[in-house]
């Protein structure tokens, strides 16, 4: 950064140094705090699942990480073969466990088509579909466009009603909740710890799902950029897929960016204006950054702080009448 | 034309801050200032609005300008309704 303006200088950091640093902390809660024995995680071939699975490995050496792979009907046929690219490069134990059935079995996907076809009547199951936002960077009101595709490939567009919204988010939540109980089965039958793997980007602006992706013992990655866990990919000799992949949902049918269902910008703008945010940067700095107009950065500061309050409960633990522990356990 | 402030108010109180005698929520009090409006709260806020005044919020007009106070709210609302007919 040079007269108050981010770059991408900004978020350069020092790889070997970070990874140390990162592996000091896990033998040291895993071990010291946590009590457990390794770690498990889902692989789910992204970037900040490989990235943590490699710092584990790093950390606790391959014998002490457990790696899952989670498919179901929507998830893309590459995620679980790179997923098991990434352990097997990695030397750790994995398994493959394919959530569908379960999810079939507890009404995600009906649950999913039932509030689809309130908006869309023709909808089927042989259609795809997928969510897109809208708004909340142009300063408008964040809201949500269903997008639905027929096998013909005839695409169909319209805004969701907040009733259809949150009944698709929660039926797709059931996803990442099963995965994580998944998780929990495995920590729980082997003694270990469970890693989660939000980057920066994902845990400030609340792109979880609490008791799904959210829960977890130990979030390596949570204080860093998304363009600095890339930077860990390469530095960790990851292979070339996962260092290049474009940031996905992986979680509808039709293919889908993180920044079309959440972030709205593409994650390396979204990586600036959240670190030009946190750094007081004014919105004229983070403008000449981006090339873009002083009202359309504020904007954004604006989409990032609205976020944060959106979400701030999905951080919180249970709330308590009044502290339980009097004297907290050592 | 105080109905629609006071109806939006109304639900306002019953829906995000659970009935709570001590709100204060005045007309030009911005609800995101105020924090009692989120990203969700809005998508309701325009369900609301839409039934209860038969208009259709258009997605370029889900904006902090018409949306974010009790006084923006009235003053869109307003605008969108039909012109009552002239008296003969």
């Amino acid at each position: 950064m040079s007269n108050g303006i981010p770059g991408p200088r900004s978020l350069e950091i020092d790889c070997s140094a970070e990874v140390d640093r990162i592996s000091r902390w896990m033998v040291d809660v895993v071990g010291q705090q946590l009590h457990r024995r390794g770690v498990v995680l889902g692989l789910s071939g992204g970037v900040d699942s490989s990235v943590c699975a490699a710092l584990a490995v790093r950390a606790l050496g391959e014998k002490k990480v457990f790696g899952l792979l989670m498919p179901e009907v929507d998830s893309s046929s590459a995620s679980a073969s790179l997923g098991g690219r990434v352990a097997e490069q990695l030397g750790i134990e994995h398994r493959l466990e394919d959530i569908a059935p379960a999810l079939r079995a507890i009404g995600c996907y009906r649950e999913r088509d039932a509030a689809i076809r309130a908006v869309f009547p023709d909808y089927r199951e042989d259609w795809k579909s997928k969510i897109a936002i809208a708004g909340g960077a142009k300063g408008g009101v964040n809201f949500f466009r269903m997008i639905v595709q027929s096998p013909s490939g005839e695409m169909f567009d319209k805004r969701l009603p907040i009733r259809e919204y949150l009944q698709i988010v929660a039926a797709t939540n059931y996803k990442q909740r099963l995965r994580k109980t998944v998780e929990y089965f495995h920590a729980d039958r082997l003694n270990y710890a469970v890693i989660g793997t939000p980057n920066r980007l994902e845990y400030e602006q609340g792109f979880f799902v609490k008791n799904g992706d959210g829960a977890a013992d130990i979030k390596p990655i949570a204080h860093l950029y998304k363009t600095q866990v890339y930077a860990l990919a390469r530095h960790l000799g990851l292979p070339r897929e996962v260092c290049n992949a474009a940031p996905t949902t992986d979680t509808y049918s039709l293919p889908q960016g993180q920044d079309e269902f959440y972030f709205s910008l593409p994650y390396h703008q979204m990586d600036l204006a959240l670190w030009s945010h946190n750094h007081r940067i004014p919105a004229a700095g983070l403008a000449s950054a981006l090339d873009i107009e002083t009202e359309q950065a504020e904007h954004i500061y604006a989409d990032i702080e609205a976020k944060q309050r959106t979400t701030r409960y999905l951080h919180l633990q249970a709330l308590l009448v009044e502290p339980v522990f009097v004297r907290p356990p050592e | 034309m105080s109905d629609i402030k006071d109806r939006v108010r109304a639900y306002i109180v019953e829906n995000f801050v659970m009935g709570s005698s001590t709100f204060v929520l005045n007309d030009t009090d911005s609800f995101m200032d105020k924090h009692v409006v989120d990203s969700t709260g809005f998508l309701e806020l325009v369900t609301f609005i839409e039934d209860s005044w038969a208009v259709t919020v258009e997605d370029d007009e889900m904006i902090p300008e018409n949306l974010d106070s009790l006084a923006n709210i009235e003053a869109f609302v307003s605008r969108k309704l039909p012109a009552l007919p002239q008296a003969a």
